[in-house]
């Protein structure tokens, strides 16, 4: 456990100098470890388990937009836990129930099996639908069709400045719409 | 959308850098200020005397603290702006202007003084003292938010009254460059009534807009 912390915050480290494949390979390995965890949540708040993958989506979201916040010099989980527990909460006070977020529910990084259990996200894809037509393009892009950012400058007759540019806002209004919802 | 997909986009996106938070706060701050002080030199100004109010300790002991304030109140707010910083003893800061103004209060009871303790309390300013700083204060305040905004505090409505006591700290510094009261229970009793205002408003716009 203690190393797979410490391999997060190296991975977490080359992410921020620049390596996206580290960052890629990060938001992987800690992608079951919060499924898991956000499920120990929604059991303990009596919820349904198949809603776990939307606050899974919520949680990577807002460790995407707030990664500058975290301290290179600080280990990684205790961050990214911290995030996660904030977004859980306000998920379950969404839902409208009384919230018990158990400290331990991401104090431990045991991965849960793949997500295959549970219902596909719907948060994100509903919130997607109501973004500007140039961003939802590009993330549809990118996200569903699997394009690399030059086909997808290629394909919508656009720079790729204005595809990254379109990308990087099209995620902070879908966090944006997600916590306004 | 599935997991994986979103998880390559965010990797797709990782190209992007955003600012520390510590740079957005400082510009948004510059923004606020120059406003801030364009209001008090459009309505209140420098008082008269000011260059021989220079040389009473207590006018300057009132920029001490005012800044003092700001100070500690932007060091703690830029630490609770990360997801996982806890307040514990960084809360001990912003003892430093209670402790100076503490300080002025105890010298000036020392001193033999022209006027009794409850004139120089009351002073002459403090109606115009206590809506002065809560409006130069609110540039500043909207200022800190946008700065905040930027971090993910764990505690939005804690962060929001942090943001409040610095810019009520900010404004009150333009502030006593008008004020003739200069006694520090003068400062301790208005200039504080003001600053707990400003702090009141911001937990209540940080429990707004601070949610990250």
């Amino acid at each position: 456990m203690r190393e797979r912390e410490d391999e997060w915050t190296g991975l977490m480290r080359s992410a921020v100098s620049g390596d996206s494949a580290a960052y890629h390979r990060l938001l992987k390995a800690v992608t079951p470890v919060l499924r898991a965890a956000a499920r120990r949540g929604l059991a303990r708040a009596g919820q349904p388990a198949d809603q776990s993958e939307d606050i899974v989506q919520d949680i990577l979201l807002a460790v995407h937009l707030k990664r500058h916040t975290w301290d290179a010099n600080a280990p990684f989980a205790p961050w990214l836990f911290a995030i996660a527990r904030n977004k859980l909460i306000d998920s379950l006070r969404r839902r409208g129930r009384r919230v018990f977020v158990n400290i331990d529910d991401f104090a431990e990084t045991i991965p849960s099996e793949p997500a295959a259990a549970t219902a596909p996200a719907s948060e994100v894809a509903a919130q997607l639908q109501s973004l500007p037509v140039r961003q939802r393009e590009v993330l549809q892009s990118i996200a569903v069709e699997s394009a690399s950012i030059k086909d997808t400058a290629a394909k919508l007759a656009m720079s790729e400045g204005a595809v990254r540019v379109a990308l990087h806002r099209g995620l902070a209004s879908l966090t944006a719409k997600l916590r306004e919802q | 959308m599935q997991t994986d997909q979103l998880i390559r986009t965010l990797a797709a996106d990782s190209a992007h850098r955003a600012p520390p938070v510590g740079l957005v706060l400082t510009l948004a701050l510059l923004a606020g200020a120059a406003v801030s002080a364009a209001m008090f030199f459009a309505t209140l100004g420098v008082r008269p005397d000011v260059m021989t109010a220079m040389h009473n300790p207590f006018f300057d002991l009132k920029f001490v603290v005012t800044l003092a304030l700001a100070i500690s109140a932007i060091a703690v707010s830029l630490h609770l702006s990360r997801p996982e910083a806890l307040l514990r003893g960084w809360a001990l800061l912003l003892l430093i202007p209670a402790g100076l103004l503490a300080a002025g209060i105890g010298t000036e009871m020392m001193l033999p003084q022209r006027l009794p303790m409850m004139t120089r309390l009351i002073g002459s300013n403090s109606r115009i003292c206590m809506t002065a700083i809560p409006l130069l204060s609110l540039p500043l305040l909207a200022a800190a938010l946008i700065g905040l905004r930027h971090g993910a505090p764990a505690r939005p409505a804690l962060a929001g009254a942090l943001a409040g006591l610095l810019s009520a700290g900010l404004a009150a510094t333009l502030y006593a460059a008008h004020c003739t009261d200069d006694s520090p229970l003068f400062v301790a009793t208005w200039y504080t009534i003001a600053t707990a205002l400003v702090s009141a408003i911001g937990a209540l716009a940080g429990s707004r807009v601070l949610r990250y």
